[in-house]
């Protein structure tokens, strides 16, 4: 006989991934936790086209007539400005979260290609200042690991108040990843789930943030610039604050950007997109008369160099990525290399119950390709050349897409790109991102032209 | 105090810019007076001004004459400084090493996220007092507000007078000892029992800060160490 047929019909409100997370938190009372950034579907950079050169305007020609990267950063008080050769920064990730062989590869890749990176909760490593050139300080809630011998040596200051994974919220390092390195720098107990807090221990508000710029500067003796790190939220208000309490350099962090761990509810409901942060930063920033004095830096899923370009022509000054650059060192790759061997990491995926493409498993420590770990074994995946390879080689990639993008908008310099040049694939990202839908002049709430 | 042959020299912030007082503490000072005696160095009229003598890394006495604003002494190393008033916010926030003493009070955050050295606040210190502290030793001779050392990771908070609410939420390893009332404890602080090395540690401590109480008349705080981990059945505690 055979079997009678199922009438399978799913709700839309209470899904199979709905009822997956109502059984996990009712089995263990406790809010899920993981690493990388925002999974659902959100408007993006991939929502805008360039509108390249034609018969209105000429190209210029790729492979010949050059187009400038240089990026200066922080000229506008600080003797020394980061000057970096491409627009395209790394974001702070802390040793803790990466293991120390990430952050050399991190570090060298950045230096090589003219570019800065950035340290993260958890102090400055030694490998990390050896291996780069441009080093940006940050100075987090936490204050962990965080002296004035290691800020005197930054080539920049990055004052943390918030990311765009978890705008309002601390951090987390689960206690498998405190091992004995990490708790000496962050001087915590070995083993334990630590907690960054979300608010400074030492100022609060704009005013003091004025008081605490100032107290950098003297201790530097204005010699480096100072930034601001937001999670984007209400940006207007927040960059006109930031810029007034006398940052040099604003950087926006969308709601995709990535983090090791947080809770799931922060990454997926707090914050707004990158696509939609970004014009209110530059909005604010032309508000007040200063947007070529403040550079603007954004992140948040930035993953490629058509991402980079279209940032860079809706106003900001240069691009932080993360994510992305955990992926060039092998994040959610199915393999890692050995002495140029390549081995499958599948089983590892397997042990965490996910697999290469999925993992988000960052805060577990046990990363199966050596990025996000403190494990001394597994740590050894990542082999420092071969990242700084792999890492180096994404960003000429990126650049490469940049400068192709600025070619043939007619632009001998990337800081050209201008929002003219591009339009809108959606209503939402025509409105967000205040350029005309595609095939109208019409952006959503202003006027026609 | 000084010595005989100390040279001494004077600062004015009425006729110098706190920039050109900061530089000659940082660049000047340490250049020519290197391998020789330092100099005691008095800053006049602070007059509220916020960021004198930050980033101090030179074993120099300085003396702030009059009442101060916010991060006096911030991040100080070696240096052994007195503020001569009242300061503001955050006085020896992150203080590496050396000494700050304050004469009279302190408002708010005194000392946070220290990681060496020795605090003394003669006068009350106001809330948050040893926030996220990270190894600094403060002793104040009077009260603290609510929420003293927050966060705090390590180090130690003595208390001459009252604790205000929440003290200790949320401690690591740090210890604090309070020697008046204690309006309430935050969450996973408690009273633990002084032990031999808490007498030893207070006698240090007092006698650096130059007070007469005697070790058995404080109280002991420390962390419960229930938060340490995540669990279910601590839900409340993290609110």
């Amino acid at each position: 006989m055979p079997e009678p047929l199922l009438h399978l019909e799913e709700s839309r409100s209470f899904n199979r991934d709905v009822l997956a997370y109502i059984q996990h938190a009712a089995e263990t009372g406790l809010y899920e936790i993981r690493g990388l950034g925002a999974k659902r579907a959100l408007p993006t950079f991939d929502d805008l086209v360039f509108l390249t050169a034609s018969a209105s305007r000429y190209p210029l020609e790729g492979y010949r007539e050059t187009c400038a990267t240089r990026t200066v950063l922080g000229a506008r008080r600080a003797r020394q400005p980061v000057e970096l050769d491409i627009p395209i920064t790394i974001a702070g990730m802390s040793f803790g979260a990466l293991s120390a062989n990430a952050k050399e590869a991190i570090g060298r890749a950045a230096t090589d290609m003219g570019t800065s990176t950035t340290t993260g909760d958890g102090g400055m490593t030694e490998e990390e200042r050896q291996a780069s050139k441009w080093l940006v300080y940050q100075c987090l809630p936490s204050r962990y690991g965080f002296n004035p011998d290691d800020l005197r040596r930054a080539d920049a200051i990055e004052i943390v108040i918030g990311q765009g994974a978890k705008p309002g919220g601390g951090g987390m390092l689960l206690g498998q990843k405190i091992s004995p390195r990490v708790a000496a720098m962050r001087t915590l107990p070995e083993g334990i789930d630590q907690r960054s807090a979300c608010r400074h221990p030492d100022w609060t508000g704009p005013d003091d943030l004025t008081i605490k710029i100032n107290e950098l500067r003297e201790l530097t003796d204005w010699r480096v610039p100072i930034y601001v790190k937001m999670g984007a939220t209400r940006v207007r208000d927040d960059v006109k604050l930031a810029v007034k309490a006398g940052a040099d350099v604003v950087i926006i962090d969308g709601m995709q950007g990535g983090t090791a761990a947080t809770q799931q509810v922060f990454i997926e409901h707090a914050g707004i997109p990158t696509l939609a942060a970004l014009p209110l930063a530059v909005e604010a920033l032309e508000d007040m008369g200063v947007a070529d004095e403040v550079q603007l830096v954004i992140s948040g899923g930035i993953r490629t160099g058509a991402d980079v370009a279209k940032a860079l022509a809706l106003g900001a000054d240069a691009v932080a990525i993360g994510q992305a650059v955990l992926m060039a060192l092998g994040c959610n790759s199915p393999t890692w290399f050995d002495h140029g061997a390549a081995i499958d990491a599948t089983p590892d995926y397997h042990a965490l119950q996910t697999a290469p493409g999925y993992c988000h498993h960052c805060h577990t420590g046990r990363c199966p390709v050596g990025v996000t770990t403190q494990s001394p074994e597994l740590e050894l995946r990542l082999d420092p050349d071969h990242g700084a390879r792999r890492l180096r080689n994404y960003l000429q990639v990126l650049t490469m897409e940049l400068t192709t993008l600025a070619r043939a908008c007619g632009k001998s310099n990337v800081h050209h790109l201008e929002r003219e040049d591009l339009v809108a694939l959606t209503i939402e990202a025509a409105a967000m991102a205040r350029v005309p839908l595609a095939g109208t002049n019409w952006i959503p709430g202003k006027p026609s032209l | 105090m000084d010595r005989p042959s100390q040279r001494l020299i004077r600062l004015d912030l009425e006729q110098q810019t706190l920039r050109e007082v900061n530089d000659f503490l940082h660049q000047r000072l340490p250049h020519e007076f290197a391998g020789g005696e330092m100099p005691r160095v008095e800053i006049l009229n602070p007059n509220g001004r916020h960021n004198v003598a930050v980033g101090l890394d030179t074993p120099v006495e300085v003396d702030i004459l009059g009442h101060a604003g916010y991060f006096i002494a911030g991040m100080n190393k070696a240096a052994r400084v007195t503020v001569h008033g009242n300061v503001g916010w955050s006085v020896a926030e992150n203080i590496m090493s050396g000494t700050v003493r304050v004469k009279g009070c302190a408002s708010e955050c005194a000392g946070a996220s220290g990681r060496g050295g020795l605090l003394v606040i003669e006068g009350d210190a106001s809330s948050r007092c040893g926030i996220s502290l990270k190894g600094s030793d403060i002793v104040v001779a009077g009260s603290v507000g609510h929420m003293a050392a927050f966060m705090a990771q390590a180090g130690t908070l003595v208390v001459c007078g009252d604790a205000g609410a929440g003290l200790g939420d949320s401690l690591y390893e740090a210890v604090l000892y309070v020697r008046g009332q204690i309006a309430g404890l935050g969450a996973d602080a408690r009273i633990e029992p002084l032990s031999a090395p808490d007498h030893q540690r207070l006698t240090r401590l007092l006698a650096a800060a130059g007070l007469p109480h005697a070790p058995q008349e404080f109280q002991r705080v420390g962390s419960a160490r229930n938060l340490y981990h995540w669990h279910a059945d601590r839900g409340g505690a993290y609110g």
